[in-house]
């Protein structure tokens, strides 16, 4: 088997940034002394007069990025999910997400996938937080090519997006024709009906594996990609419970207020079917290699074969 | 200015502080107090120093005003209402179900609200964006914003303050209404925060301290504050007021920070004003 191309999403995010920096000089991006972690350094370097620094200050940064909005620039703030949507939670939900302004919100390292900086920085409740402002766009990319596609689209909609990116290269499994589009979900395998998983971030590939791994013990599942997770794809969710009958939800998050409470919600009003959790147990992670903490923490592929045999 | 451009300003101001205990009174809720004390910095900006249009309210080319204190929305919308933005007797309709005067500044709502403020300590990181964003633009829109003195114990004021320096942004004027008054008492007893000219000149700002009550003075601070193009220092100014100031018994009173006027204050109220009226109208 040929090997798999990896590419962290928070490089996906700087180039991008670049193509859209080329196309319009309404993008302006600004950073909290992160700008290499984050990969906004990669537009620094391509329009410098395009970037603004704000130091270690990110309740200043958002509510700047918020005042930049309203003279009709687009503004992408980025510093880490920690911080974006943690730290800055109040300045988000009052200057951005109150005036329903045009700024993107753009964090990286989320997730336990951080890794080695341990619990301070692995933010596992960045959905839940953004997910409770009204009219915010929560969306998580799962690869390079949809992170790419996702970062153009929320600079094409009106309104305020929160994005988070992650630091661990991951597989690229999208190819270039992908077509992404804000609220959609994606059925990326469809081995079957015995059982769909709702993953999303870089947990989708896990995910890939589980169906085949059941596979190959005669159990055919749908995994579904779910990378916007508000406003979340109802029809995609209500399909995949009258077509399986089992839901399993996947995500780098704490099981409380992201992916899974989003499809529980839909689910428990519409349509109700058996649901388990794969996601952080309402814990806080600690320092390691990425790869080992999400085997550790329960967030892999095994986890999610032994919570679908719950189902059956 | 001329003594007739003063008077006209004077008695501007009566109206703006009528529609303040007016409307807070309609509301039986609202911030008089740190409107009465900002009502000659709304009266000056509106009438002397803004290029704001009542009649296109969201063009782009207006100098923008954030108002940081967003609880002391009483007074601007008093303002505004005096200035055509909207009709002067929507000022009653202030925090009412429906309406468009929300309790604090909503842009999307309000004409002539160039930002939704309120939560303290943020309104001037948006300034200083909208300040950046000008230069960026190449565009000689300049940006106003008001704080209150107890505001400033948010650390936020303090990153925007360095922001705005670090940026340059002459083209920002951040004043402070120093009244020395807040919710739980005497700002120097709940958390000091003077030296505030030693302060913001520390932070890279030009500092002028003026009598805010006083349009001679604004008409000085503001001109300092032109005069300050291409410095590449952000003006601060720090303008001494009475909180309450206007309405007797609720000058120099914490209490009224937060607190709407009851029939009989009100009546009291606008019979303090009215003798104002006649006496910069007999002058």
């Amino acid at each position: 088997m040929a090997e798999v191309k990896k590419i962290a999403t928070r490089d996906s995010y700087g180039n991008a940034l670049v193509e859209l920096g080329k196309k319009t000089d309404k993008v302006v991006v600004l950073d909290a002394d992160l700008a290499g972690a984050t990969k906004t350094g990669t537009f620094k370097k391509a329009f410098p007069d395009r970037f603004f620094d704000c130091g270690i200050a990110e309740c200043n940064l958002i509510g700047t990025a918020a005042g930049m909005s309203t003279m009709g620039l687009v503004p992408f703030a980025s510093t880490f999910a920690m911080f974006a949507a943690g730290r800055a939670f109040e300045q988000v939900r009052n200057t951005i997400g109150y005036p329903h302004l045009n700024v993107k919100v753009c964090a990286t390292h989320g997730g336990i996938s951080v890794g080695e900086d341990g619990a301070s920085h692995q933010c596992c409740e960045d959905f839940a937080l953004m997910r409770t402002i009204p009219g915010m766009t929560v969306m998580c990319p799962s690869d390079d090519v949809e992170a790419r596609k996702m970062v153009e689209a929320a600079y094409e909609m009106q309104g305020p997006v929160y994005i988070r990116f992650g630091r661990a290269a991951t597989p690229v499994y999208h190819d270039e024709n992908f077509k992404f589009e804000i609220g959609k979900g994606e059925v990326v395998k469809d081995y079957g009906t015995d059982v769909a998983i709702i993953a999303n971030g870089i947990l989708v590939p896990e995910a890939i594996q589980a169906a085949e791994d059941l596979k190959a013990e005669g159990i055919n599942a749908r995994v579904i990609n779910m990378a916007t997770i508000k406003p979340i794809d109802k029809d995609l969710v209500l399909k995949a419970a009258k077509d399986c009958g089992k839901i399993v939800t996947v995500e780098e998050h704490n099981i409380y207020g992201g992916l899974g409470e989003a499809v529980c919600g839909v689910l428990a009003e519409e349509f109700p079917v058996p649901v388990r959790r794969v996601g952080v147990k309402d814990e806080f992670g600690h320092s390691g290699p990425a790869a080992q903490l999400l085997k550790d923490m329960g967030l892999c592929a095994d986890t999610i074969v032994a919570k679908t045999k719950e189902l059956l | 200015m001329t003594p007739e451009e003063k008077k006209k300003l004077e008695l501007f101001a009566v109206d703006v502080r009528e529609g303040i205990v007016k409307s807070t009174h309609a509301a039986k809720s609202g911030h008089p107090g740190g409107s009465l004390s900002a009502t000659e910095y709304y009266t000056y900006l509106y009438n002397k120093e803004l290029r704001a249009d009542p009649k296109n309210p969201k063009d782009p080319n207006r100098d923008r005003f954030v108002l940081s204190k967003g609880h002391c929305a009483p007074g601007l919308y008093a303002t505004l209402a005096n200035k055509g933005f909207f009709p002067v007797k929507d000022l009653l309709t202030l925090r009412h179900i429906g309406s468009y005067l929300q309790g604090h500044p909503n842009m999307n709502l309000t004409p002539g609200v160039d930002m939704s403020t309120g939560s303290l300590g943020q309104g001037i990181s948006t300034a200083a964006g909208m300040a950046k964003a000008a230069k960026y633009l190449k565009s000689d829109v300049r940006v106003y914003t008001l704080l209150g003195d107890g505001e400033l114990a948010e650390g936020q004021v303090w990153e925007a303050t360095m922001f705005s320096a670090h940026y340059k942004l002459d083209n920002l004027c951040i004043t402070v209404d120093v009244n020395g008054l807040q919710i739980d008492g005497a700002t120097k007893d709940v958390m000091n925060t003077e030296p505030l000219d030693k302060k913001f000149e520390a932070f890279g700002c030009n500092v002028i301290k003026i009598d805010g009550q006083s349009f001679d003075d604004l008409e000085k601070a503001f001109k300092f504050f032109h005069d300050n193009q291409g410095s590449g220092k952000p003006t601060v100014i720090l303008m001494k007021t009475t909180k309450g100031k206007g309405v007797s018994y609720m000058e120099n009173q914490a209490g009224w920070h937060g607190k709407a006027p009851n029939d009989a204050e009100l009546e009291q109220a606008l019979k303090e004003l009215e003798d104002a009226r006649k006496k910069i109208e007999a002058a």
